[in-house]
């Protein structure tokens, strides 16, 4: 027999059954991370002594494209998702929490694409 | 302010927990960083030299160190969480020992990264 009366079963509607798949998600944008934020140290020290010509170059380069595409895009995602959990634990007013939260995905969102387009474009010979 | 800030001992695997926020907080604006560049990169050669300037600059590399540290650091600790996410290492001793050894890694990879970019003329 349940303990539960039906007012706590009509409050308290369980979990929303897809917490599992979010926390999986999140681990594995964090375990491709390991790899493409090494190439991307490694990436940053190169372009720092290269200049604009010998930058584009590089980027036209389609394993350089693809990974940079790469942890731009899984990066921008775990930086949403990172910054998430902090907005939901520390700002307590619903309407400041839901700000905070929507500038967290706008901003992400178009930095993240503004950056992969741009990749693209010089990469694709528009640059 | 919640009491257990006031009276508790500060320990290593306290600190490991804050930094990993705060380093993850700041690597968001090294995202944007990195967004940055790519926009500048798009935008031509002058640009692009504005780019480099900035973050040529000593202010620049002050911020980049940091962005390095904070770097490495999240991503040392985040496989030491990854570990415990699969069970392992979360008895006292453990947490404390690897909180120690993502502090070597830390200091370790960055000052690596630093002397390569020394040597290869990236500075």
């Amino acid at each position: 027999m349940s303990y539960r009366t039906p007012l706590s079963t009509a409050r308290g509607l369980g979990s929303a059954k897809h917490g599992v798949g979010h926390w999986i998600s999140e681990r594995v944008a964090a375990v491709a991370l390991v790899p493409l934020v090494i190439w991307g140290a490694y990436s940053t020290i190169l372009l720092a002594r290269m200049d604009y010509y010998e930058a584009v170059e590089w980027i036209r380069s389609p394993v350089n494209a693809t990974l940079m595409v790469l942890s731009i895009g899984i990066g921008f995602m775990h930086m949403q998702s990172g910054l998430r959990v902090v907005i939901e634990d520390y700002v307590y007013s619903h309407l400041n929490k839901a700000a905070c939260l929507l500038a967290n995905l706008f901003v992400s969102g178009l930095a993240g694409a503004l950056a992969i387009m741009s990749i693209l474009k010089v990469a694709l010979g528009g640059g | 302010m919640s009491p257990h800030l006031q009276i508790w001992r500060w320990h290593v695997t306290m600190a490991t927990s804050i930094l990993h926020r705060v380093t993850g907080c700041g690597l968001y604006l090294g995202g944007l960083i990195v967004a940055a560049w790519a926009i500048s990169l798009a935008a031509g050669p002058e640009a692009y030299a504005t780019f480099k300037a900035l973050l040529g600059s000593p202010l620049g590399k002050v911020v980049m160190f940091g962005m390095s540290l904070s770097l490495f650091y999240h991503l040392g600790n985040g496989i030491r969480h990854l570990v415990w996410d699969f069970g392992h290492g979360l008895d006292i001793k453990s947490a404390n020992a690897s909180a120690w050894t993502v502090f070597g890694f830390t200091v370790a990879a960055t000052l690596a990264t630093w002397a390569i970019a020394f040597q290869i003329g990236a500075l």
